[in-house]
């Protein structure tokens, strides 16, 4: 159906057009997302939660195909459990990534999946990996991912520092997940944050209009 | 030998009234009969020394091994029947290998200990298989760092920080506990374990033997490996001379 002479509202299944990061901080990581998932330009949910726990504290950003992502975290999260355990403790962020990774590369021909994977281990600290969409897998202090993460490159390369304190880590991907919902048009509604440390996971939500204001604001 | 265990020792799938399973203790009486092998963790690494009985002198030295690589970061030795060994250590590779496949990593000491040890559980449960005749150690330095773990016919695996199986297991432990283990380096160990061995050695009973040693240290980048030649003829040569010397005081 061509979309320009007979335009429909509702097309195809669930996507998460988004806008993914997540950052390495002194003691941690901070993991954020938007909230707009859409079936064509219908905004099928507009306080998605893109932020999901694959352990205790390792946690995956989802974008891409949601029906995909989601299958793809379920299988992750049942090898984590049964890995941990057998090892008898905390399995490490590089496992979890690894277990993506796989996923994501032997179906690479099935799936439309971009994963970031971040968590807190005592023995490594914080630490963040992303696999685009081929099924490669990069070990990094911060990365974006997403339709709207092309807008904020600019921003992140700027404003990222190493050892950035909690607070700093919080808002300065609340401030790029504002920017790029700001431009990218899959990317909108709540920021939602995911702050993981030695002591545990936060959960935060911040609303639309609470969002750090831009120039046309 | 028809008192021990007459009529509940034919399978394994029979216990006797006493709640024994007769064929796996016999599978442990085939380990005793071959010759010591020795494993300390001590502070840096783990090192393994094993007494092997020669049978004929015509036989190429380096030549039927009793300690093998699983892994870069992990080393079997074995006391028992040979070609039971051989499948362990298969097994063994193969698990490490998948894991590695897997997970993207090295696969951790007591985890392979626990696989092994599942493994050789599974054969002590029908009737138309018997249990492996070989106890295997398992030497690894990881996360968790050096590790020492013992595996039995039955399928119980121990973690030790020193243990020894085969002939002469209990006269070596008598000397290994007099060790402090947790004060030495990989190099002093292997001197103490040449040491035990041939304190140990049955001079009546079992003619000739070849000390084989590995270790697994900073030294050796933490990877498993044979002691290097100098270093371990250095050890041998040292601890002949002090039996030398022993045996000369001594009169």
């Amino acid at each position: 159906m061509d979309t320009m002479t007979n335009p429909q509202p509702f097309e195809g299944e669930h996507r998460m057009g988004t806008t993914i990061m997540a950052a390495v901080f002194d003691g941690g990581v901070v993991m954020g997302a938007d909230s707009r998932t859409t079936t064509g330009s219908y905004i099928a949910n507009r306080v998605t939660d893109k932020i999901t726990p694959v352990y205790d504290n390792i946690f995956c950003c989802r974008s891409g195909s949601a029906a995909d992502t989601q299958a793809i975290s379920d299988y992750v999260t049942l090898y984590l459990n049964l890995h941990g355990n057998e090892l008898g403790e905390q399995p490490e962020i590089k496992t979890a990534a690894a277990l993506f990774q796989t996923l994501c590369y032997q179906n690479k021909n099935a799936l439309q999946a971009g994963i970031i994977v971040a968590g807190y281990h005592p023995r490594t600290g914080g630490e963040v990996y992303t696999i685009p969409l081929g099924g490669a897998l990069v070990k990094s202090p911060w990365t974006i991912g997403g339709s709207g993460s092309s807008y904020i490159y600019g921003f992140c390369d700027t404003n990222f520092r190493d050892g950035m304190t909690k607070q700093e880590a919080m808002d300065f991907v609340t401030r790029a997940i504002s920017l790029a919902i700001t431009r990218d048009g899959s990317s909108g509604g709540v920021c939602r944050l995911c702050i993981i440390d030695k002591t545990g996971v936060e959960r935060v939500m911040v609303p639309g209009n609470k969002l750090p204001k831009a120039y046309e604001d | 030998m028809s008192g021990l265990g007459t009529g509940y020792d034919l399978s394994c799938t029979t216990f006797s009234p006493d709640g024994r399973v007769f064929q796996v203790d016999y599978a442990l009486k085939a380990v005793e009969n071959s010759g010591t092998a020795v494993g300390l963790r001590v502070k840096d690494g783990v090192v393994f020394g094993v007494e092997k009985l020669i049978v004929s002198k015509m036989l190429e030295p380096t030549s039927n091994r009793r300690i093998f690589n699983i892994d870069r970061h992990i080393g079997l030795s074995f006391a028992g029947l040979q070609a039971d060994a051989r499948q362990l250590v298969n097994r063994a590779r193969l698990e490490a290998k998948n894991y590695r496949n897997f997970y993207q990593d090295d696969i951790p000491g007591h985890v392979l200990a626990e696989r092994m040890a599942a493994f050789m559980q599974a054969y002590t449960l029908y009737s138309h298989m018997r249990p492996f005749g070989c106890s295997i150690m398992l030497s690894s330095v990881d996360r968790r760092g050096p590790q020492l773990f013992m595996i039995e016919p039955s399928g119980i695996s121990y973690s030790y920080y020193g243990t020894s199986i085969g002939k002469a297991k209990q006269a070596a432990k008598g000397e290994i506990e007099k060790l402090k283990l947790s004060e030495l380096t990989a190099r002093e160990a292997v001197a103490e374990v040449a040491k035990i061995i041939y304190q140990v050695h049955d001079e009546v009973k079992d003619k000739e033997f070849e000390l084989e040693l590995s270790w697994i240290c900073p030294e050796s980048k933490n990877r498993h490996e044979m002691v290097p030649k100098e270093i371990a003829q250095a050890a041998e040569a040292k601890v002949k001379a002090e039996l030398e010397e022993a045996m000369v005081d001594e009169d």
